[in-house]
């Protein structure tokens, strides 16, 4: 037993640097696993206070760009109005309606609310985007983040007044994409190494792809469908699977990002629902 | 100004600079990402203990690792370093008695060569186990090869900036 203090006392400081280094390699596992850790909620909101201060000066520079850019989504937002269609039939009549449920029976699917973005990296492999709004506002876990000019990434955690999200690039992240030409899906994924390129696997060798072709997401994801990921750049063949894998530049600039829409599946939950079903009766 | 007091602003200072600033940054080149904050420990004084070194290297990873939402990772490296830098000052010590007549490592209290020994070493520590915890999903030996050796340049380079722009006051403790 003296032996025993006699050597404690002697490596103490040896005991205690093996310590914290298991109490941090333990964060780092525990926190990749359980994303709602309970020391980052409380963290978050003051952390997020401060990012948020820093977000009201720095927003200021981009206020050019971002009126620009919100422009574009407007305009090309009014182009869509019912109203700018003219329906030669008279016999059917072309109605939009804000109501969820309208008379012919169409349901309301996507819900989409704005956020301002107060902190944002784009030089580390896991890159996270916080933005001012959260429970509080009606955001959940698991939606969706959409820029003026396309795929921004996943919402992963909510405080009461801040989100955390999952930017498309970080090393985690899967997004269910597909080809604009000939419809066939993937998925996008990213290396960790150069923002200005993501990639997109299993497309089958079959498909003919050349540089240039637009990339959306799938109709199999959570994002609305139809909405742009990017750009093909280069194409490879993968020698070990029947695949290609594509180096896609996505259409946002993501160091630059400013407002952001977060899109609400109303229709997440029976869908969910019903495919869990699915497996319990396996 | 009361030493805990300067220390603390320090570190708010660095922790504030390298997430507002430095991360801010867009990447110039993937092998290139400035890191800087680390240097608190660097410039901690000769007199603490070895125990709250420790204690201060794991808070000063920890408090940068909230903003960035990887809580462990910088405080792992920090660990690490601020427990080699005990080893690192006495192999370096240019003679006994240095400890006493300066407060924090520098140029000038240990020689410019031992310094730069002491600097280059540390950084490429914090760095090479910063770097690794960050690859252990794509596990590339010259990625991370390249992108520490990157990095500490870059590292190195502010540092010397930081060195020349603000002048730490190197007061003598006593009068040997």
């Amino acid at each position: 037993m003296r032996n025993l203090f006699a050597f404690i006392r002697r490596y103490s400081v040896l005991l205690f640097f093996l310590i914290l280094e298991i109490t941090s390699f333990l964060l780092l596992i525990r926190y990749n696993r359980f994303h709602q850790a309970a020391y980052m909620d409380a963290a978050g909101e003051i952390t997020g206070r401060v990012q948020s201060k820093y977000g009201m000066v720095e927003s200021y520079f981009y206020l050019r760009k971002e009126n620009r850019d919100l422009r574009n989504k407007l305009t090309d937002l009014q182009n869509r109005l019912a109203e700018n269609f003219q329906n030669p039939d008279t016999t059917v009549l072309l109605k939009t309606d804000s109501i969820p449920l309208d008379t012919t029976g169409r349901l309301r699917k996507y819900q989409y609310m704005d956020a301002e973005v107060v902190n944002n990296s784009t030089s580390l492999p896991t890159n996270y985007i916080t933005i001012y709004r959260g429970s509080k506002q009606g955001l959940e876990p698991g939606m969706v983040v959409l820029g003026p000019k396309g795929v921004i990434g996943v919402l992963l955690d909510v405080s009461e007044n801040f989100g955390t999200v999952m930017s498309m690039l970080h090393r985690q992240s899967r997004i269910s994409a597909s080809l604009k030409k000939t419809g066939e899906s993937g998925r996008i994924e990213w290396d960790g190494m150069d923002p200005h390129k993501v990639q997109l696997r299993d497309i089958p060798k079959s498909v003919k792809v050349v540089k240039g072709d637009t990339v959306l997401t799938s109709p199999y994801s959570d994002f609305p469908p139809g909405i742009v990921i990017g750009v093909v750049e280069q194409v490879f063949l993968e020698k070990s699977t029947n695949n290609y894998l594509l180096q896609v530049r996505p259409s946002t600039d993501f160091s630059s990002i400013r407002n952001v829409f977060v899109v609400k599946n109303l229709q997440r939950d029976e869908q969910l629902e019903l495919e869990k079903r699915l497996s319990k009766k396996k | 100004m009361s030493d805990f007091l300067r220390y603390t602003l320090r570190l708010i200072i660095l922790i504030l600079v390298q997430v507002f600033v430095l991360y801010q940054i867009p990447p110039l080149h993937q092998y290139f990402s400035p890191v800087l904050y680390y240097i608190f420990i660097l410039w901690l004084p000769f007199s603490i203990s070895r125990t709250n070194l420790l204690i201060v290297s794991f808070l000063t990873g920890l408090s940068l690792d909230v903003f960035t939402k990887t809580p462990g990772m910088h405080a792992a490296a920090c660990v690490l370093i601020g427990y080699i830098r005990p080893f690192i000052i006495n192999i370096l010590m240019p003679q006994r008695g240095a400890e006493f007549n300066y407060k924090e490592p520098s140029a000038m209290a240990l020689g410019f060569v031992p310094y730069l020994t002491y600097v280059v070493s540390l950084t490429l520590f914090h760095h090479g186990v910063l770097f690794t915890i960050q690859a252990f999903q794509f596990g590339n030996i010259g990625y991370l090869f390249f992108k520490t050796t990157g990095t500490t340049l870059i590292s190195l380079f502010l540092l010397f900036v930081v060195e020349i722009t603000f002048n730490r006051k190197q007061k003598f403790i006593t009068n040997t």
